[in-house]
């Protein structure tokens, strides 16, 4: 009796993972690499249509997927490859919107059981396991000051909803979306997650990665309380 | 058999991560987002930019430009040339070969050489 409940169990478990990953198979994989390898050519990384998935676990706050997929929102101003949705404009090229299409939202417990497989996908522990997140804080001067005028960050990123560049994801949630070794990491070395990845490698030093991710911290606390 | 069927796909798949890039693709990957799809300087991170990136159309002002100078500036990026930080430096993510490529395409772009 008590193997066929542990049998019974057993199954009912498999059935439930068997049912999760084929969420991700079914609904995720259209659009997102799911199994990796991550893009190697640029032909791959310019036509992809999200953003990888293979090693969320790695990157991403499980709650915050939990919470994004029921409610998504743009993250990207320009789109997964900014090439795709940009054209000329009188004042320089300018985000073509009617080329942009919104994420689906999604229950809560498809997301919930979603976010739970993603965080499965750990391919680069050694890479996370490098990082070592120094608790401090920066003021909102001296932080904007490091990304934008010494590391040039601003370029690429939004640091306000109307204030920054486009091409890269916005930066004023990071912290809300992503582990902040993953920050590091990514800052670091951006090219060992992504080796066509559009973000340069600035070779910025291990103190000025954990300004940077302090930073990233706080503009995202402002964030949330301006909500 | 399944050695050799690896042996294949790690060989397709080395073959591919080494492959190289044109620089026309290199370029509407990296340089557009700031120097325009026009390579004109109006890309569209120039909003709210400090220093407003190079036209690389202008043939008077890429003209000054040894192509040393340019390869050294993609490569190692603007403060490298005393130039803004806002250009990075690319190396890491281009080949030397490929940054040598770029600096051709440059000058397609501006349709002219050093000196001229």
């Amino acid at each position: 009796m008590k193997q066929l409940f542990i049998l019974s169990a057993a199954l009912v478990f498999s059935g439930t993972a068997v049912a999760e990953e084929g969420l991700l198979q079914k609904d995720c994989a259209t659009c997102h690499n799911i199994s990796g390898p991550v893009a190697q050519t640029l032909k791959e990384a310019l036509a992809k249509k999200g953003p990888d998935l293979s090693y969320a676990g790695n990157k991403y706050l499980q709650k915050w997927i939990v919470s994004w997929l029921q409610k998504p929102t743009r993250i990207r101003p320009a789109g997964m490859y900014y090439g795709d949705h940009i054209k000329p404009g009188p004042k320089g090229d300018e985000i073509d919107v009617s080329t942009l299409t919104d994420h689906v939202a999604i229950s809560k417990e498809d997301a919930t059981a979603i976010a739970a497989e993603l965080m499965k996908l750990k391919p680069h522990d050694d890479l996370i396991a490098k990082e070592k997140i120094v608790p401090g804080t920066i003021t909102k001067q001296m932080g904007e000051m490091n990304f934008d005028k010494f590391q040039g960050c601003m370029t690429c990123h939004l640091i306000e909803p109307e204030y920054g560049g486009f091409s890269g994801p916005q930066v004023y949630t990071a912290a809300n979306r992503l582990q902040p070794e993953f920050m590091a990491s990514f800052i670091r070395n951006p090219q060992a997650w992504e080796p066509k990845t559009w973000m340069p490698n600035k070779h910025v030093s291990d103190s000025g990665i954990q300004k940077l991710v302090q930073y990233l911290e706080m503009l995202s606390k402002e964030a949330v309380n301006a909500k | 058999m399944l050695n050799k069927l690896l042996f294949a796909v790690l060989l397709a798949y080395t073959a591919q991560a080494q492959a190289k890039e044109t620089a026309a693709d290199n370029y509407k990957a990296y340089c557009v987002q700031c120097h325009g799809m026009e390579g004109n300087g109006n890309g569209v991170n120039i909003r709210d930019m400090s220093v407003i990136p190079r036209d690389h159309t202008d043939s008077k002002a890429m003209s000054g430009r040894a192509d040393d100078m340019l390869f050294k500036v993609i490569k190692e990026g603007g403060t490298s040339i005393s130039k803004s930080v806002l250009m990075p430096q690319w190396e890491g993510v281009l080949s030397d070969e490929e940054i040598k490529d770029l600096v051709l395409h440059l000058r397609v772009l501006c349709k002219c050489k050093f000196g001229s």
